[in-house]
């Protein structure tokens, strides 16, 4: 074992890109919890979106347009999480599972073709001066640009969340469902925007591990990405700040436990490779004390 | 205007024919699905459907309903109490297999001891203990902590199946395999084979211990105060606590239950069908099993029919791969697309439709 073969500056420049997909898809389900529903399909969603970004970024040789196509990908297949939820009234944990398998499902058939083929490069962009300070430089500024645009979001979100009357109005959705109707505010509508925003960001989420973390397209790779993605919204107390901690701390075990595997450590890759999804429960137990939206995963129907 | 209107109790008739409905609807939708793929949509789904029943081999698929659909009532059974009182194992494909590795484990460290009297029982039990310790620990995380059982039970699948590998390449690697990954293959064993009771049926002790499952959930549910306090729980959690049932102590009941079901469902399949510990011995039997539950209503008879069905898809889905080049990942998303069915028809179980006109009010 030689541990020093392990790079500080390249742990946590890798640390980032690492994170960036698990924040992707939390951020997205951080809204729709807020707005009071629980969608348990993210997995199902994020990994429809990594075919349907590959499927697109193959086709027309542009990761951007892969990106665009997953989020839409994504957004779409949670209004069906939406329809069923919201108009159908039907049980919200249950529809979320039905919604994983499915998009298992439905992401195997559609990427049958492109097993084994190379995604369009998507090259890092060198932030110009601030790329150039040692060490922060190569860990911070110098990564592909979905990493930055995932910390807009969380910024965004934020923003949108705790400075803006639309973010109050989908907060008190979320606490209250029906205190926010007979105020007069359109539950169902907010909560359907809300869903196919999480459906976008998982969407997102998804592209990035298969056009640039992998960058390739196999079966069932987001390996329970999503699962995780739901636990560190949780992990986070529903705050954006906390989620992005919470992102890059999953993000530093699952680069660690790849180095220690490099590195040769006298332990079977199998042990190591549960690490993330053992943290994971870790984070749980530790930070299950913060309080959930009030009316998250009430079904609402408004009586007459 | 359309609007729901809620039923004063929830429609009987809805409640049982939404299941038929759901089952009606995935077969047009996959039949477009399938048009859509290029193929004949009533050949394909005469292939999936029938075809394992009443084809010219059928007596080859038969046996295979009972094989496949075993396990998914095993599981299924177990899953429909928590999911009655509001408890979310969703994990069983973690606890299916642990309770393998546990039970294989008793028998490949007795091997080549000639004592079916002894290791088969022993297999079966540690089986079903090693799945039931594997729920206790989201059950006990969940009591303790207040940790959220679904996503904990869930992280622990990912984990089984890493220490799965770990087995298979390591601990139970069988010495005389020449290297290649799995364990010694227990269907050779004759002290811990399980094998067809009657030769040519299907029929293993799996089949036997998933009849009997339903029939003893069927008494429990329906005639035992155990019962009544699932239901209560699931339907009224504050009508519960005041008729003296212990929520905690209902989490880990339910969690234990399904967990020991499942791994016994584990360690059948290892013995017999599977054969042996390999990295991908698990075919998604945990996952599938959820739809099953759902689709049986939560009740055993229910599930009985709903895993047969369910087994019916996985036949018949390996035959259409075959004869006519279906992929195999379609089946997976017909079997996701039943559970939305069913999921939207049961909308007129609890609602009704009303028309209105528009009014000033």
């Amino acid at each position: 074992m030689d541990l020093s073969s392990i790079n500080p500056i390249l742990f946590f420049a890798s640390l980032m890109v690492a994170a960036t997909p698990i924040l992707l898809a939390a951020i997205g389900e951080l809204v729709v919890e807020r707005a009071g529903v629980l969608n348990l399909g993210v997995e199902g969603m994020m990994i429809t979106g990594a075919v349907t970004g590959f499927i697109v970024a193959v086709a027309t040789g542009s990761p951007w347009l892969g990106f665009a196509g997953a989020a839409l990908g994504g957004a779409l297949l949670s209004q069906v999480f939406g329809f069923l939820t919201q108009y159908l009234l039907s049980n919200q944990v249950a529809t979320g599972l039905a919604l994983t398998l499915f998009g298992l499902g439905l992401s195997a058939l559609m990427g049958q073709g492109y097993i084994g083929i190379k995604a369009p490069s998507f090259p890092d962009i060198h932030v110009p001066i601030l790329g150039d300070i040692p060490v922060i430089g190569p860990i911070v500024f110098q990564h592909d640009p979905m990493v930055y645009i995932g910390l807009l979001i969380a910024l965004a979100v934020w923003f949108f969340l705790f400075r803006s009357r639309a973010g109050l109005v989908l907060r008190a959705v979320g606490e209250n469902h029906d205190a926010a109707h007979a105020l007069g505010y359109n539950v169902r509508r907010t909560r359907m925007l809300a869903i196919a925003f999480g459906g976008a960001c998982a969407g997102l989420g998804g592209a990035y591990l298969s056009l640039v973390r992998v960058p390739q397209w196999t079966e069932g790779m987001t390996a329970g990405a999503g699962w995780i993605a739901l636990a560190i919204v949780v992990f986070a107390s529903w705050r954006p700040g906390r989620l992005v901690l919470g992102a890059y701390l999953f993000g530093g075990v699952t680069v660690l436990q790849l180095n220690l595997q490099a590195a040769g450590v006298a332990i079977p890759v199998e042990y190591l490779s549960m690490s993330p999804y053992l943290a994971t429960i870790a984070v749980l137990v530790i930070m299950s004390a913060g309080r959930s939206p009030g009316s998250l995963g009430r079904i609402f129907h408004a009586a007459r | 205007m359309i609007v729901l209107e809620k039923r004063e109790a929830p429609s009987r008739l809805w409640a049982w024919g939404s299941p038929v409905m759901a089952v009606l609807l995935t077969m047009v939708l996959g039949g477009l699905l399938f048009a859509a793929l290029g193929q004949n949509s009533i050949t394909v789904i005469r292939t999936i459907f029938l075809d394992p029943l009443f084809s010219e081999f059928a007596w080859f698929y038969r046996p295979q309903i009972l094989i496949k659909g075993a396990p998914l009532v095993l599981i299924a059974i177990g899953l429909s109490f928590g999911f009655r009182a509001g408890v979310w194992n969703i994990g069983a494909e973690g606890q299916y297999i642990v309770g393998a590795i546990c039970g294989a484990g008793v028998a490949l460290a007795l091997y080549p001891m000639d004592a079916r009297w002894l290791i088969f029982p022993s297999m079966v039990l540690a089986g079903a203990l090693g799945g039931w310790a594997w729920a206790m620990i989201p059950g006990l995380l969940r009591v303790r902590f207040g940790t959220n059982e679904i996503l904990v039970s869930l992280m622990l699948v990912y984990v089984a199946e890493q220490l799965l590998a770990a087995m298979a390449l390591g601990a139970m690697r069988n010495p005389e395999g020449m290297g290649f990954p799995g364990s010694r293959n227990l269907s050779q064993y004759p002290s811990a084979a399980n094998l067809e009771l009657i030769s040519g049926s299907g029929m293993h002790w799996g089949v036997v211990a998933a009849l009997i499952t339903v029939i003893f959930a069927y008494v429990t549910l329906s005639r035992h105060v155990f019962g009544f306090h699932v239901r209560l729980a699931g339907q009224a959690p504050r009508a519960a606590k005041f008729a003296g049932v212990n929520p905690a102590r209902m989490v880990l009941i339910c969690m234990g239950l399904s967990g020991a079901l499942a791994g016994a469902a584990g360690l059948f399949e290892v013995a017999g069908p599977a054969g042996q510990i390999s990295i991908d011995f698990n075919v998604g039997y945990g996952f599938t099993a959820i739809i099953v539950a759902f689709l049986g209503r939560l009740h055993p008879i229910g599930i009985m029919a709903a895993g047969a069905l369910m087994a019916l898809t996985y036949i018949g889905g390996g035959i259409a791969q075959s004869s006519l080049g279906l992929p195999a990942a379609a089946i997976n998303l017909l079997q996701g697309m039943l559970l939305f069915n069913l999921l939207a028809v049961d909308v007129f179980t609890t609602y009704r439709i009303r028309m209105l006109r528009k009014e000033v009010s």
